[in-house]
């Protein structure tokens, strides 16, 4: 309403930020949270082995480097630029949202940059000073300890940015206190956080044994020890995992399902819920698989097949983040603000006014038989463009496909009937927020679409259309 | 025609909560946080071009590229404390300039999205420069190539950021821009560029000076036969240099500045840090001419000075921009205040008794059937699924089947989508929904 609505009209908003974001998790939990002790870890046992066999020590310590080496290039460039990415899309894809969680969350991420900083202090000073600490004894138990450090802080910024996740899945204290700490009391915060640290550590044990498998020489004598060591530290936190994963699963249903407004939802919950069962399984499996093969003949482990578990880590991670997702509709401020990024608050005055006359991003005020299409085309901006296309991911045109066939022509009159209740039996979609005329607009907009498609540009692309709002002003005075 | 309504200025409503910290606490952070941030990505990009410029040296001199790659050891480091030193800018403009920050970002989506890739890109072929010096040495026009294309990278980059941080302070020009390259081309982007990339090799040439002029770092034997002395002196002259052009450049960019932000008090700032410049000049240039002492307190007042400077210039900066702002926002609030007035007196009209033209069915159905049937199902025609009068027909004189089926549908006819389920209906409840589709009359 207030913003110029950036568009993709392929790939779709949300998808844009599904994909930064999933990137941007990989990387912190396999690459950074997980990572940082696992390699600190293997420095300090190759530290102790260096006492009885200096050899040993080396090749272990060396090893630890070229991990912490890949680490510290993709943390501090991808890892680092999709994390600012998110904030970069999710602000294009709903700025509306973005400009009001950052009001409350400031602090927030505020305490979470100043860790994040000092974690960035931590890897540059841990890897730019690797090959030094080698110089005396005294230099790498110096060393091994700003690991610990930069450990610690990977692990904190992942603690504070769950608090912040389990506070935007808990709409209740949004609307009450509009208070950060809630999210830390939140019961969802400790099952999330229990079952998300060890899942780093697993995933960051399967990419450094895959890493491992790679970049050691098969004939290097040392390479089986390093490579049973990492498969047991899969194993070790294989058990913490799956109960973390399990503590997390029987939660989501005990604090969620009661905040789904339509009860309907329960029931598409549970089908997913199903699917998150079966993926949580067949990954423990192959992790437990690998661990142990690893564990007791690490000479066994085909490297290219090392690739598996780091993939079903993916999959398993990205799984569970779509359960957020799912769970926010169709909010995207749990009560507070429509995922369309219209506020609840604001609905009875758009139904009863229509949309259009309060944005100054439309050059339309009022519905005419002439302009009709193309105000429905401005509707279908302001109402539905935040998740759905016209013809790409999410294509609302295919949506009403689905529905009614696409053997006959769309019908705008049994499209108004459906969209004007559909909150009722869908229970993340919206209700539609604007008014009669503006609903028979969008629709006649909709099967238009069908008949004759049309890509929807963006104003990144096409710019916006300007029109003044008329409006009383309030008497200051009074 | 067209042009009156391109003209007009977009009056948005502001975001109804309250800012986080007193407003002018949150300048401060912005315009601190901005300077920290700004200082290090004038290190990396100064210091990228630096690079190329000795390691081209070095390509006669073996020397010179020792020294070459010494710089290029700070880029990588300075590179990332200027992203995590941008977080917190960012942040702060998000809260403070909510409206203005995010309708530029969507008028040039593109570009602004780009930066995320286009960044992280560019960091990796700087890491690929720096641990490749090895390995290409004998291979340095392709070691070169890849250094040229990182600090192309950086040399556009900026552009972006300039474009959208302009372009927000112009909400009557938002109507007219038609992506990046449109509001790249407004009045002042240019100027503003070459000011900072100026302005990057000046302090670049500061920072060097005492980088290699440090008590501990043995210069001497590190690049011989380049001495310190030599180093130290052709930094300071660059910085000295540098800041000669920023008094082109700077008058250049206060002259295209657009009025509407000009103001007295935006004169006497700059103005203020314009004086400390030539204080500065005066200084770094008896640095250059007093060979033996190499870091006294001459060099320390000029460090403070030069961040006086930019204090100036940032809080210029920022002077400019609440001016340029100051009518609109008074417009935006305003109308913010007349929207949720509107939106109180929407909530009070709910409260009104509903004018309702039928008379109600008596039946108790109805209202269930309305809220959870009626989207998908007419009297007659199809909807989503199957009309009523069909339905009605098939479960004549069959309430219990009728009722099994709401609960729990499954898939008759392959040309309709499957029926959702309606678990959670009490079985009163789906003996009235059921009662009601028997008992009308579809037709």
């Amino acid at each position: 309403m207030d913003f110029p609505l950036f568009h993709l009209d392929f790939m779709g908003n949300r998808m844009l930020v599904a994909v930064v974001a999933i990137i941007h998790v990989i990387i912190n939990h396999g690459l950074a949270v997980g990572f940082a002790p696992l390699v600190t870890v293997l420095e300090f046992t190759g530290y102790q082995k260096s006492k009885s066999d200096p050899v040993k020590g080396k090749a272990w310590d060396e090893m630890a480097r070229k991990l912490m080496f890949i680490a510290f290039i993709i943390t501090t460039t991808a890892g680092a630029l999709t994390g600012v990415g998110i904030w970069v899309a999710a602000s294009l894809a709903n700025p509306a949202s973005l400009g009001s969680l950052i009001r409350v969350f400031y602090f927030a991420w505020f305490s979470e940059w100043i860790i994040f900083v000092l974690e960035v202090v931590f890897i540059m000073i841990y890897y730019l000073t690797w090959k030094k600490s080698n110089e005396s004894a005294k230099n790498k138990r110096r060393h091994i300890l700003f690991g610990a450090w930069l450990s610690i802080f990977s692990w904190l910024t992942m603690a504070i940015i769950v608090g912040i996740l389990a506070f935007m899945m808990d709409p209740g204290s949004w609307i009450e206190k509009k208070s950060l700490f809630t999210g830390f009391l939140n019961p969802i915060y400790l099952p999330q956080l229990i079952f998300r640290t060890p899942v780093a550590m697993m995933m960051a044990g399967t990419i450094a044994l895959m890493i491992t498998g790679y970049v050691m020489n098969k004939n290097n004598s040392h390479k089986p020890g390093i490579m049973k060591y990492i498969s047991f530290w899969i194993l070790l936190w294989m058990p913490v995992a799956a109960a973390g994963a399990f503590l997390y699963y029987w939660h989501i249903p005990r604090t969620m399902i009661g905040n789904l407004p339509v009860a309907l939802g329960t029931q598409q919950f549970q089908d997913w819920y199903g699917s998150l069962l079966t993926v949580t399984l067949v990954v423990i499996a192959i992790g437990f698989i690998i661990g142990i093969t690893g564990t007791f003949s690490p000479k066994r482990l085909p490297k290219h097949l090392l690739v598996i578990p780091v993939l079903a880590s993916f999959i398993f991670l990205g799984t569970f983040e779509r359960l957020r997702e799912f769970i926010r509709k169709p909010f995207v401020i749990g009560e507070y603000m429509y995922a369309n990024g219209i506020l609840v608050e604001e609905y009875p005055l758009y139904q009863q006014t229509g949309l259009l006359k309060h944005t100054p991003y439309s050059e339309f005020s009022d519905i005419t038989e002439d302009n009709k299409i193309a105000a429905g085309e401005a509707v279908f901006t302001l109402a539905c463009s935040r998740c759905h296309t016209t013809h790409g991911i999410s294509s609302v045109v295919r949506k009403f496909e689905r529905l009614y066939g696409n053997a006959v022509p769309l019908d705008a009159e049994a499209m108004k009937a459906y969209v004007k209740s559909m909150h009722n039996v869908r229970h993340y979609m919206p209700p539609f927020p604007g008014n009669d005329a503006e609903l028979d607009a969008l629709t006649s907009y909709v099967a238009e679409q069908q008949k004759r498609p049309k890509k929807l540009e963006g104003p990144q692309i096409k710019g916006v259309n300007v029109k003044e709002i008329n409006y009383e002003p309030v008497n200051s005075m009074k | 025609m067209i042009s009156a309504i391109l003209n007009q200025i977009p009056v948005p409503k502001d975001i109804p909560l309250p800012l986080p910290l007193p407003e002018w606490l949150l300048v401060v952070i912005l315009v601190f946080s901005f300077l920290m941030h700004i200082l290090f990505i004038n290190l990396m990009v100064g210091g990228s071009i630096l690079t190329f410029w000795y390691e081209v040296k070095g390509l006669k001199k073996q020397e010179y590229d020792r020294l070459a790659r010494h710089i290029s050891s700070t880029i990588t480091v300075n590179k990332s404390l200027a992203v995590v030193l941008g977080v917190a800018p960012l942040l702060s403009i998000n809260v403070l300039y909510t409206l203005y920050f995010y309708s530029s970002n969507a008028l040039t989506g593109y570009a602004w999205l780009s930066i995320v890739p286009w960044v992280a890109v560019s960091f990796l072929i700087f890491y690929l420069h720096k641990y490749s010096w090895d390995r290409l040495a004998s291979h340095k026009p392709i070691h070169l190539s890849i250094l040229g294309t990182g600090i192309f990278s950086f040399l556009l980059i900026p552009f972006i950021f300039l474009t959208n941080i302009n372009l927000m302070l112009f909400p009557e020009k938002w109507g007219e821009i038609t992506g990046f390259f449109d509001a790249l081309t407004l009045p002042n982007v240019f100027p503003r560029y070459f000011h900072f990339i100026t302005a990057s090799m000046a302090v670049t040439g500061l920072f060097l000076a005492w980088w290699f002029g440090r008590r501990k770092f043995d210069a001497d034997t590190a690049f011989a036969p380049i001495s310190k002395e030599w180093i130290r002196k052709q930094m300071l002259t660059l910085a000295l240099t540098a800041t000669g052009i920023q008094f082109i450049i700077g008058p250049l960019l206060f002259l295209t500045l657009p009025s509407k932000g000009v103001s007295w008090g935006l004169f006497w700032v700059i103005l203020g840090g314009v004086t400390i410049a030539v204080i500065v000049m005066v200084q770094l240039w008896k640095l250059i001419n007093e060979p033996e002492k190499q870091f006294g307190r001459r060099f320390y007042i000029s460090v403070i000075l030069v961040a006086g400077i930019v204090s100036f210039m940032g809080t210029g900066r920022h002077i400019y921009r609440e001016n340029a702002l100051k009518t609109h926002r008074e417009m935006m609030a305003e109308r913010t205040k007349a929207h949720w007035k509107a939106v109180k007196q929407a909530h009070e009209n709910l409260l009104l008794p509903q004018v309702e033209g039928k008379e109600g069915s008596f039946l108790p159905g109805q209202n269930l059937f309305q809220t959870n049937c009626a989207v998908c199902h007419a009297a007659t025609t199809r909807l989503v699924g199957p009309s009523m009068a069909e339905a009605a027909q098939i479960y004549r004189d069959n309430n219990e089947a009728l009722k099994l089926w709401i609960k729990n549908p499954g898939r008759k006819r392959m040309d309709y989508p499957a029926m959702t389920g309606f678990p959670h209906l009490s079985d009163k409840q789906l003996t009235e929904i059921s009662d009601y589709v028997l008992q009308k009359e579809w037709n």
